[in-house]
C-alpha cells in the first residue's frame, strides 16, 4: 500500500478523534442535573464527529488503493512510535459506520441513571474506535485497542441488566488476555524486523509489511499472537463465551457500538494485520481460521436458534455472522475480502439495529423472553415492519444489503476454500430459521395482557432507526458506491500478498458476470442445501431466484 | 582504600570528597538533623504542619540540585566518582534521587494529616523518612560494597522504626517487628555476600571486582570466573537484595509487613525503599558482576517468573487492600526484574533499553503507588483499619473526586494505555524481547492480565457495586484490629457507614501530583527521555 500524495487542507483525521474528546470534556463540565443538555451536547458532538467521517467518505479518492488523509508525526523518538493516521478503501467504511451509529445509538437509547458519565464514556469509546480503524502505527493500533475495553467496561458494567457486573469483568479480562501476547509479537516484529533489515526501529505498519523480514517460523509464532487477540475480538468459535453475556447484558447502547464496531476491530485486525503483515503466515494458517469460522458460522446459528432471550439470539446471530467474515477474509480472494468488509459494514447496520429494536422492547415490555411475547404485529405495527426489514437483512435476503456481502464472500469462498464455503452456506439457511422463528413468535400470534398494549415506534425512535433502514435498502439495491471504494485497496493488499507468498496465486477470480460463477454458487447454494435438509423457508428459494439482479449490481461494480 | 583506587580505569579521575557532588545527600541528611533540632525547641502546639512542610520543602531543595549537577557532569563526560571513588555520581544516580525526592514529597504530604487524624503528633516520623531517603541515595550511588551495605542498613533500619511507629495499633509493631527480624537476616546475609566477593576478587569496589573477574592469567584463562567462591557471594547478594525488594521467593514478610505498618509508610516502603534497593541491585549486578551475566541472569529470570506470576495470583484471593496491593506491589518487583534482567545483558542496546525499562518503571510504579496508598490512607480512616474492599464500595457516590483519582491509578497499574503504566510495562517488555527473551516477556504480560483482575475488582466496588456498605463484615474486622486503642470503636463504626471519610486538602494535593504524573507520562512519555538515557548511558559506559 503506498502513500497517497494528496492530503486533506485540514487534519481530517486527528479531527475525528479530537472533537468526541472534546464532547467529553464538554460534558464533564456540565452541571449533572441538566439531563436535556447533556444528551443534545453529546449528540451534537458525535454528530459533527459523524459528519466529518461522512465527509471522509466524500473527499475520498475512490481510484487511489493506498492511504489517503495520512497525517504522521513523531511521538516516541526512541520507541520508534509514531502518530500515524490514514484511511483507504478498507478502514474507510469502518470509520463511516463508526461516525453513524453513535450518535443513532445516542439518540435511540436513555441511559436509566447518571447520565453525565455515561455520555462521557461513550464519547471516550466514540474516539477510541476512530482511532483504532485509522492508527497504522502499530503500537498506537494496540494502545487504542486497549483502549476502547476502558469505557465499554464501564457502560456494560454501569448501565447493563442482571449480571452486568460478571459480564463486563469477562468481557475485560477475555480480552485483554487475548490481547497480552499481541504486545509480546508486536514488539518481537518490530525489533526482528530492525535487526534483519538494519533499518531504525519502527512500528510503521506500511514499512513492517513492506519488508518480511522475518523467518518463516518467527512469521508464525507472532501472526499467531495477533490472531489470538483478534480471535477473542471477533470472536471466533471457542474463544466466544464472553460476547452474548457482555451483549446481553450490556445498555442498549453498549450492544450496539460492542456489536457494530468493536467485533470488528476483530475482523479489520485480521485483514490489517493478520494477512497485510503476515501474508505467508496467514496463507498457510488459512485452515485454521477457515475452519473456526465455518464452525463458528453454524454453531453460531444453531445456538441462536435454541436461545430463549430475544437479545441473547441476536448476539449469537453475530457469532455466525462474523464467521462469514472471516470465511471471506481467509478465502484470500478479491471477492472474498471485499466481501468480508462490505459485511462488516453491513453487520454494524443490521445487527445495530437489531440490538436497537430489542431494546425498545425491553423498555416496553420489561423481558427479552421470547415466550412471554406474542402478538406484537397487531399492537405495534410499525416497529413490526421495521424489525422486518432488519431481519431480511440479517438473514441476507437479495434486495437488501445482507446479500450483497454474503453472496460476496460465498463466491470468493467457492474459489479459495471450497469445502469450507459448502459448509458454510447451510448457515444462510439457518439464518432464515433461527431470525424467522423468532420473529414469528414474536410478533405474530394472539397479543395477550401486557403485550396487547405495547406501545408502537415514536417520532423520535422513527427517526433513529430510519437512517439504518435506509441504508439497509441502498446497499442492497445499489451497493457499487461502496465496492468500489472497496475494491482499490483490497486488489492492492492482495497484489501485496501475491508478492510475498511463493506460489501464491489468487484462485482465478471468476467474474460475476459470467453464469460459469453463478452456476458454481448456484451448485454450492444447492449442496448446502443438502446438509441444511428441509426448511421450507421462502428465503432460499429466493437467494437462487434473484440472480439476475445480483448480475446487474455487479456488472456495475 | 588506595588499593582499589589504582585499580580505577585510567581516563577516570579519582578526586577528594567533591562535596558539590553530595548536595542531594547533604540536603536530606542536614535536613533531618535540623529537624529534630528545631522541633525538639518548638512547643508540640505551635509547630502545626511545621514538619511536613520542612520535609516537603527538603525535598524540593534536594530535588532542586538535580537538573544543576546534570548540567555540570554533562560537561565532565557524564560521570564523576566521589569520595575516594566509592560514590559514582552519574545520570543513574541523579535519577533516582530524584524519584526518591518525589516519594518524600509526595508521603510527606500524606503523612501530615494521618499523624493528626491518629493523634500521633510527632517529627521522628519525618526525620526518619529523611534519613532512609538519604540512605536510599547512597545507595543508589554506592560504587563500594561496603558503601553499598551502609545505604541498605540506613536506609532499612529508618524503616523498621518507621513500620512500628503507631502506638496505639499493636498491628504496626508486629509488622515492624517482622520487617525488622528478616530485614536484619537479609542484611546479615548481602554482608556474608559481599565477605565472599571481597574473598574471592579481593576487592569491595565494584570496578575493582569487575577487573578481577575480567582479568586474565598468563595461560589465557580468567580463573575468577569458575570460582565458585564469586558464585556463592553473588547468589547471597542476590537473596539480599531479593529482600528488600520483596522478590519471590523472598517476599513472605511483604503482606504482613504491608498490612500492619501505618498507610503513609507503605507508600513509602513500596516506592523509595524499593526504588533504591533496585538502584542498588542494578548497581553491583549490572556494573559489578555484569561480566557474570550468564551465571545470574538465569536465576534472575527464573526469580523474575515467579515473582511475576506468585504476586499476581496471591494477590487475587486477598480481601484486605493493604494485601491485595502488597501481593500487587511483589508484581511490579516482577516487571523491575525482567528489566534488569534485561540491563544486564552483554548486548549494549539490550542493555540500554534494559536500564530504560528499569528507570521509566521506577518513576511511574513510585508515583502510581503512593498516589494509590493516598487513596488507602483516606479510605482507611481513623485508627488506619477500614481497609477490606467492602470500604471501598460506592465510594463513587460518596467522594466522586476521590474514586476518579483511585481508578486512574488503578488503571495505570494495570497497564491502560495512555497512563504511565502502559510504557513502564511496555518498555519492560520491549526489552526483553529485544533480548530474545519473548518468555519472560509472555510471563510478564500474563501476570499483568491476572493482575489487571485484581485492580477491576476495587473499580468494580468503587463503581459498579450496590451502594450499600456491608457494615457486618468491616466492624467485625475492626473489632480485631484495633483491640489496642480505646477510641477507636467509635470512629471504626463511623467508617463503617462510610461517612467518615474526608479528603484533607495536603492529600488532595499529594493525589493530583500523582495522577497529574501518571498521565503526563502515559500520553507524553518523551518528557523524561534525556534524563532516561542519561540514567541508562550512565550504567553502559562503566560496561566493559
Amino acid at each position: 500500500m503506498m502513500l497517497a500524495a494528496e492530503t486533506t487542507p485540514f487534519a481530517l483525521l486527528p479531527a475525528l478523534i479530537l472533537i468526541p474528546i472534546i464532547t467529553a470534556v464538554i460534558l464533564a463540565l456540565l452541571p449533572a442535573s441538566r439531563h436535556d443538555y447533556l444528551k443534545l451536547v453529546a449528540l451534537g458532538g458525535s454528530s459533527v464527529a459523524g459528519a466529518f467521517a461522512v465527509y471522509a467518505l466524500a473527499a475520498f479518492d475512490k481510484a487511489d488503493g493506498g492511504l489517503q488523509f495520512v497525517t504522521r508525526s513523531t511521538w516516541v523518538a526512541d520507541l520508534g512510535l509514531s502518530w500515524f493516521l490514514g484511511l483507504d478503501g478498507i478502514s474507510l467504511f469502518l470509520v463511516v459506520l463508526t461516525g453513524i451509529l453513535f450518535p443513532i445509538a445516542i439518540l435511540a437509547t436513555e441511559p436509566h441513571h447518571d447520565p453525565k458519565p455515561y455520555y462521557i464514556w461513550l464519547m471516550i469509546l466514540m474516539a477510541g474506535s476512530f482511532g483504532v480503524f485509522m492508527a497504522l502505527d502499530l503500537l498506537l493500533f494496540f494502545l487504542f485497542f486497549e483502549v476502547v475495553l476502558v469505557p465499554m467496561y464501564f457502560l456494560i458494567g454501569g448501565w447493563g441488566h442482571g449480571r452486568r457486573i460478571y459480564a463486563a469483568l469477562k468481557f475485560f479480562i477475555y480480552t485483554m488476555a487475548g490481547s497480552a501476547l499481541m504486545l509480546v509479537g508486536i514488539v518481537s516484529l518490530a525489533f526482528l524486523t530492525a535487526r534483519n533489515t538494519g533499518q531504525p526501529l519502527t512500528f510503521d505498519v506500511t514499512v513492517l509489511a513492506e519488508a518480511q523480514a522475518l523467518s518463516t517460523t518467527a512469521q508464525r509464532l507472532i501472526f499467531l499472537s495477533f490472531a489470538l487477540a483478534f480471535a477473542v475480538k471477533v470472536p471466533l468459535f471457542p474463544l466466544h463465551t464472553w460476547l452474548p453475556d457482555a451483549h446481553t447484558e450490556a445498555p442498549t447502547a453498549g450492544s450496539v457500538i460492542l456489536a457494530g464496531v468493536m467485533l470488528k476491530l476483530g475482523t479489520y485486525g485480521y485483514i490489517r494485520f493478520g494477512v497485510y503483515l503476515f501474508p505467508q503466515a496467514a496463507h498457510d494458517l488459512a485452515p485454521i481460521f477457515l475452519t473456526l469460522g465455518t464452525i463458528g458460522i453454524v454453531y453460531g446459528a444453531v445456538a441462536a436458534t435454541v436461545q430463549k432471550d430475544l437479545k441473547r439470539l441476536v448476539a449469537y446471530s453475530s457469532v455466525a455472522h462474523l464467521g462469514f467474515i472471516i470465511l471471506g477474509v481467509f478465502s484470500l480472494t478479491t471477492q472474498g475480502i471485499q466481501g468480508g468488509v462490505l459485511q462488516m459494514v453491513n453487520h454494524g447496520i443490521s445487527t445495530g439495529a437489531l440490538f436497537i429494536l430489542v431494546g425498545w422492547i425491553y423498555e416496553r415490555r420489561h423481558t427479552r423472553q421470547i415466550a412471554e411475547l406474542g402478538g406484537l404485529q397487531k399492537s405495534a405495527p410499525v416497529m413490526a415492519a421495521a424489525f422486518t426489514l432488519v431481519m431480511f437483512s440479517s438473514i441476507g435476503l437479495p434486495g437488501l444489503n445482507g446479500f450483497t456481502g454474503e453472496f460476496l464472500i460465498l463466491l470468493g469462498g467457492f474459489n479459495g476454500a471450497r469445502w469450507w464455503t459448502v459448509v458454510a452456506v447451510s448457515g444462510v439457511i439457518l439464518a432464515a430459521l433461527y431470525l424467522l422463528w423468532a420473529y414469528q413468535r414474536v410478533f405474530h400470534g394472539e397479543a395477550t395482557g401486557e403485550n396487547a398494549d405495547m406501545r408502537d415506534l415514536q417520532w423520535s425512535e422513527g427517526l433513529a432507526i430510519l437512517p439504518l433502514l435506509v441504508l439497509i435498502v441502498f446497499m442492497g439495491v445499489y451497493p457499487k458506491p461502496v465496492l468500489e471504494r472497496i475494491e482499490p485497496a483490497v486488489d492492492e493488499l492482495l497484489l501485496h500478498v501475491a508478492a510475498n507468498v511463493e506460489g501464491f496465486e489468487e484462485p482465478e477470480p471468476q467474474a460475476p458476470a459470467q453464469p460459469a460463477g453463478v452456476t458454481e454458487l448456484t451448485e454450492a447454494l444447492e449442496k448446502g442445501e443438502a446438509h441444511a435438509e428441509d426448511h421450507g423457508d421462502d428465503a432460499d428459494h429466493q437467494d437462487e431466484g434473484d440472480h439476475s439482479e445480483t448480475d446487474a449490481v455487479e456488472g456495475e461494480g | 582504600m588506595n588499593l582499589l583506587a589504582q585499580l580505577e580505569p585510567a581516563p577516570v579521575v579519582v578526586p577528594g570528597i567533591e562535596w558539590s557532588y553530595l548536595w542531594p545527600l547533604i540536603v536530606l541528611s542536614i535536613g533531618a538533623v535540623l529537624l529534630i533540632t528545631i522541633t525538639s525547641l518548638v512547643p508540640a502546639t505551635r509547630r502545626q504542619g511545621f514538619p511536613a512542610a520542612f520535609t516537603a520543602a527538603t525535598a524540593i531543595i534536594a530535588f532542586a540540585f538535580l537538573p544543576w549537577m546534570s548540567n555540570r557532569l554533562d560537561d565532565i563526560g557524564g560521570r564523576v566518582l566521589v569520595v575516594d571513588g566509592a560514590m559514582a555520581v552519574d545520570g543513574f544516580t541523579i535519577f533516582v534521587t530524584g524519584v526518591i525526592c518525589i516519594a518524600v514529597l509526595l508521603v510527606a504530604l500524606l503523612l501530615d494529616d494521618y499523624l493528626r487524624r491518629e493523634g500521633l503528633d510527632g517529627p521522628e516520623w519525618y526525620v526518619l523518612m529523611l534519613l532512609s531517603a538519604s540512605g536510599g541515595v547512597l545507595l543508589a550511588s554506592a560504587e563500594d560494597l561496603i558503601l553499598t551495605f551502609v545505604g541498605l542498613e540506613i536506609l532499612s533500619i529508618a524503616v523498621y522504626v518507621l513500620a512500628a511507629l503507631h502506638l496505639r495499633r499493636s498491628e504496626s509493631q508486629e509488622a515492624g517487628f517482622k520487617y525488622f527480624v528478616l530485614g536484619a537476616l537479609s542484611s546479615a546475609i548481602f554482608l556474608y555476600g559481599i565477605a565472599m566477593v571481597y574473598g574471592a576478587t579481593g576487592s569491595t569496589s565494584l570496578t575493582g571486582i569487575n577487573e578481577a573477574i575480567m582479568s586474565v592469567n598468563d595461560a589465557g584463562l580468567s580463573p575468577l570466573r569458575e570460582s565458585s567462591m564469586i558464585l556463592l557471594g553473588m547468589a547471597l547478594l542476590l537473596v539480599g537484595f531479593g529482600f528488600k525488594v520483596s522478590a519471590v521467593p523472598f517476599h513472605v514478610w511483604t503482606p504482613d509487613v504491608y498490612q500492619g505498618a501505618p498507610t503513609p509508610v507503605v507508600a513509602f516502603m513500596a516506592s523509595a525503599v524499593k526504588v533504591a534497593g533496585f538502584a542498588g541491585m542494578v548497581r553491583v549486578f549490572v556494573v559489578g558482576f555484569g561480566d557474570l551475566g550468564d551465571d545470574w541472569r538465569p536465576l534472575l529470570a527464573a526469580m523474575a517468573i515467579f515473582t511475576l506470576l506468585v504476586g499476581a495470583f496471591l494477590a487475587v484471593v486477598q480481601t484486605n487492600i493493604k494485601r491485595t496491593l502488597a501481593y500487587s506491589s511483589i508484581t511490579h518487583a516482577g516487571f523491575l526484574l525482567v528489566g534488569v534482567h534485561a540491563a544486564g545483558s552483554d548486548s549494549v542496546s539490550t542493555s540500554l533499553l534494559g536500564s530504560k525499562a528499569v528507570l521509566f518503571y521506577m518513576i511511574s510504579y513510585t508515583v502510581m503507588i503512593v498516589g494509590t496508598f493516598g487513596v488507602i490512607t483516606v479510605v482507611g480512616g481513623r485508627g488506619d483499619g477500614n481497609h477490606t474492599l467492602d470500604a471501598y464500595r460506592g465510594l463513587s457516590r460518596r467522594q466522586p473526586l476521590l474514586a476518579a483519582l483511585m481508578a486512574v491509578l488503578l488503571l495505570a497499574q494495570a497497564g491502560i494505555p495512555f497512563t504511565s503504566g502502559f510504557f513502564a510495562k511496555f518498555r519492560v517488555i520491549a526489552a526483553a524481547a529485544e533480548g530474545g527473551q519473548y518468555g519472560l516477556a509472555a510471563a510478564a504480560m500474563v501476570a499483568a492480565v491476572i493482575a489487571a483482575y485484581l485492580y477491576l475488582r476495587v473499580i468494580v466496588a468503587m463503581y459498579l457495586a450496590d451502594d450499600v456498605p456491608v457494615t457486618g463484615a468491616a466492624s467485625a474486622d475492626h473489632a480485631d484490629d484495633d483491640h489496642a486503642g480505646g477510641d477507636v470503636a467509635v470512629p471504626a463504626a463511623g467508617a463503617a457507614t462510610g461517612s467518615e471519610i474526608r479528603v484533607p486538602p495536603s492529600v488532595l494535593v499529594a493525589l493530583v501530583l500523582a495522577v497529574a504524573a501518571t498521565l503526563v507520562l502515559g500520553i507524553v512519555p518523551g518528557v523524561i527521555d534525556g534524563a532516561l538515557s542519561d540514567g541508562a548511558t550512565a550504567l553502559s559506559l562503566l560496561r566493559p
